[in-house]
């Protein structure tokens, strides 16, 4: 599994330009989120892969050659923290209900919506403890789940920015 | 000054040094075809849009500047995808211009409407829609730039009908190209570089891998240094064919599935391989496992992407060539290779004997003899576009080049139907030059409908088709591998002269080895297009040969007499 954090142009059809890459190198994308940053024009990817570092390689080499790809980087052997987001929907009623409240408490999670046969659980962390969390959940009913995908960081002063706009702009074109 | 979008296209296009388009009108382009009437740009009009792609492939490929081909939504968008691809595959700086649906109507399913953006992304270097005037001058010169940097490829840029017929203020000094701002690499790392010059300093059997990148690069003239300085032997790519002179004793010739046999028993034996500008291609490697196993590998080469991919390299040296090459001679000693390169060429004498051109004339027509006579007609100046299969291998191997960028062919897709359209735009960027086709019988049939731009146009190239009456690549493979049964091989053509004729153009069969000569003299003297149809044998097959996935040494050799099938001793 190789994860990847791409900064892209904020537009349509950049999302396509690299699902379609990945599929066109028949890598399997394991999770792939994309969300603005601070700079609207701009938006950070997380893409983890089904693949080997010699994979990892060619699709960090490939996005960087999309027009619409500022930078890639193959941050698969970097400190890095990593974090997904779930959404639970759970069966609960009068008897597994205090069961219930205890796990969510050992897995730091929270209950979002309560109705009179079920909860909304919402927990973040690692893609283990959110597994971890839907296992021991599985035995009270789970309704319905929505993910997140994983977002990457690299720790400390490993810092991942976009590159910044140049007025240069045919000479940065020329160096690609 | 107000301009319509489709005014702005053209002056944009003219202000962008383009002279020729190549292109087919329709419906939603119709507005810029009314204001490329009242500019000064020649269109050449081309008989199926995949012509116009080839065209303008074979424009950038024989100028090294942009080539620019033009069609209108729908089907004349999605003819061009072959031709788009053929550009994409070979790193060819192609620009396409199709018409779009008015973008109100976009995504209706209208009349000629198709997403080719879409159909075309995974096979352009990049693509866009426009649909506003105010966006065309930026967006043609963003598409020229990426076109024509780094590693060259094909951009289509899909103008919307609305966006053609609005009007707005145009000024081509405030429409500069708003690139994305992309990281730039720093490619400069001396630790790679130190390791290049320790591995070239120290190989006792290196071997040069000559790609297109060294042409794509302007780097002739450095690649040459760097080969007098470190002495090394070089073997060429087909597309890198022309880049350092056929004539040179260190040019082995090509490498690969139809290399002769000394150049691929070099690099197998060699202790070092210095792949510039080229991408370890499976017909250029044969079995990985086997591939050059005893030798380091330097990689010079500008697409990061392409490093490691099939062959893992001890040194990579990412950028580009004449920059990386230049900066690396230097810093190499000029060893002795005498043992080497006499080894070499004792791997030749063996191969040499078995050459088709030494045997005696026993009246019997090869198209090895007719490319060898043209080669030799022709001085080896002649622009030669070839389409794909045993003739364009026969080229390569009898054809010998000693100029960059005379060889236009079809490599990496491998596209039949290319040569015709591609040598009608290759004689467009260099009218001075003579521009022949050499074609087999199936590729020309499939756009022989451009002999009819040839005559509209007034353009003077030579064809000389290369007619065995099969498929024959793939009739070889059926012989070797296949146990010789010709599935949908055999196939039945025009008369070839006549067709010619039919179009208003000179046509001659040529059955005879001793016509050979003179067809090639006459056709040459004369100032309009000559098509030549050379009746060649049969069952000849392309030799050497390294069937498909076997390792790079493992060649089918030219049997010691190939002709004894159909030929009687002397």
């Amino acid at each position: 599994m190789q994860t990847l954090v791409a900064y892209v142009e904020n537009k349509p059809g950049v999302l396509n330009r690299v699902s379609s890459l990945a599929r066109r190198l028949n890598v399997n994308i394991d999770s792939l989120t994309v969300g603005p940053t601070e700079n609207p024009e701009i938006a950070r990817m997380t893409i983890v892969a089904h693949t080997d570092e010699k994979g990892g390689h060619r699709l960090e080499a490939s996005l960087e050659k999309l027009v619409d790809v500022l930078l890639a980087e193959n941050i698969t052997e970097r400190a890095l923290l990593e974090r997904d987001l779930a959404l639970i929907k759970v069966l609960a009623d009068q008897q597994s209900r205090p069961h219930l409240m205890e796990l969510i408490k050992v897995f730091r999670a929270r209950v979002v919506d309560v109705a009179p046969e079920s909860l909304i659980i919402e927990v973040s962390g690692t893609v283990d403890k959110i597994d971890g969390l839907l296992e021991v959940l599985k035995p009270f009913g789970v309704l319905e789940m929505a993910r997140s995908g994983r977002i990457s960081m690299t720790r400390g002063g490993d810092l991942l920015r976009p590159p910044v706009a140049s007025s240069a702009t045919e000479q940065s074109a020329a160096a690609r | 000054m107000k301009l319509t979008g489709a005014e702005i296209l053209c002056e944009s296009l003219t202000q962008l040094g383009v002279q020729h388009i190549f292109g087919y009108p329709g419906g939603a382009i119709l507005p810029v075809y009314d204001a490329l009437g009242k500019s000064k740009l020649h269109h050449i009009l081309v008989r199926h849009e995949q012509g116009a792609t080839h065209m303008a492939d074979g424009y950038a490929r024989a100028s090294g500047g942009v080539g620019v081909a033009m069609a209108t939504s729908g089907p004349g968008a999605t003819n061009m995808v072959t031709g788009i691809a053929t550009a994409m595959l070979d790193s060819s700086p192609v620009v396409c211009i199709t018409g779009q649906v008015s973008s109100k109507l976009l995504g209706s399913d209208a009349f000629q409407e198709i997403d080719i953006t879409g159909i075309t992304m995974p096979i352009t270097k990049h693509n866009v829609v426009v649909s506003r005037a105010e966006d065309i001058a930026r967006t043609v010169r963003e598409a020229f730039i990426i076109a024509n940097t780094g590693r060259p490829g094909p951009v289509l840029v899909d103008i919307t009908k609305d966006a053609q017929q609005a009007s707005c203020e145009f000024d081509w000094d405030a429409s500069v190209p708003k690139l994305p701002a992309k990281r730039v690499r720093n490619n400069h790392d001396q630790a790679e570089f130190d390791r290049a010059i320790e591995l070239l300093n120290t190989a006792k059997r290196p071997v040069i891998l000559a790609g297109r990148g060294i042409m794509l690069s302007g780097a002739m003239r450095a690649f040459e240094q760097f080969v007098r300085t470190c002495n090394i032997p070089v073997a060429m790519t087909l597309l890198g064919i022309g880049c350092f002179p056929a004539s040179d004793p260190m040019n082995l010739g090509m490498m690969g599935m139809h290399g002769e046999a000394w150049v691929n028993h070099a690099i197998q034996e060699s202790d070092l391989l210095i792949a510039v500008g080229m991408r370890f291609d499976d017909r250029v490697t044969g079995d990985l496992r086997t591939y050059a196993k005893g030798a380091r590998k330097i990689h010079i080469e500008i697409d990061r992407a392409e490093i490691n991919k099939n062959v893992k390299v001890d040194a990579a040296l990412i950028g580009d060539a004449r920059e990386t090459l230049e900066k690396l001679t230097p810093h190499i000693s000029n060893p002795d290779r005498g043992a080497w390169l006499s080894h070499i060429k004792e791997l030749k004498g063996d191969s040499a004997v078995r050459d088709i051109q030494s045997l005696p004339d026993n009246g019997h027509l090869y198209a090895a003899h007719v490319i060898n006579d043209l080669w030799k007609e022709t001085r080896g100046e002649a622009i030669v576009v070839t389409d794909v299969g045993q003739h364009q291998m026969w080229e390569a191997q009898y054809y010998h080049h000693n100029q960059p960028r005379t060889l236009v062919t079809s490599g990496g897709l491998g596209t039949m139907g290319f040569a015709l359209p591609a040598a009608i735009g290759a004689k467009f960027a260099k009218p001075d030059s003579e521009v022949w086709v050499v074609v087999g019988d199936g590729g020309f049939q499939m756009t022989m409908c451009e002999l009819a731009t040839i005559v509209q146009e007034k353009i003077n190239i030579k064809i000389a088709i290369i007619n065995n009456g099969f498929l024959g690549m793939v009739r070889q493979w059926q012989e070797f591998f296949y146990d010789k049964r010709y599935v949908a091989t055999p196939l039945v053509a025009p008369d070839f002269a006549a067709l010619a004729n039919a179009f208003g153009i000179r046509g001659e069969r040529i059955t005879q080895r001793g016509d050979v000569l003179s067809a090639i003299r006459s056709a040459r003297e004369s100032s309009e297009t000559v098509l030549i149809d050379f009746r060649v044998e049969q069952e000849d097959s392309v030799y050497p040969m390294v069937p498909a996935g076997a390792s790079l040494h493992e060649m089918i050799r030219r049997p010691s007499n190939p002709l004894v099938e159909t030929a009687t001793e002397p």
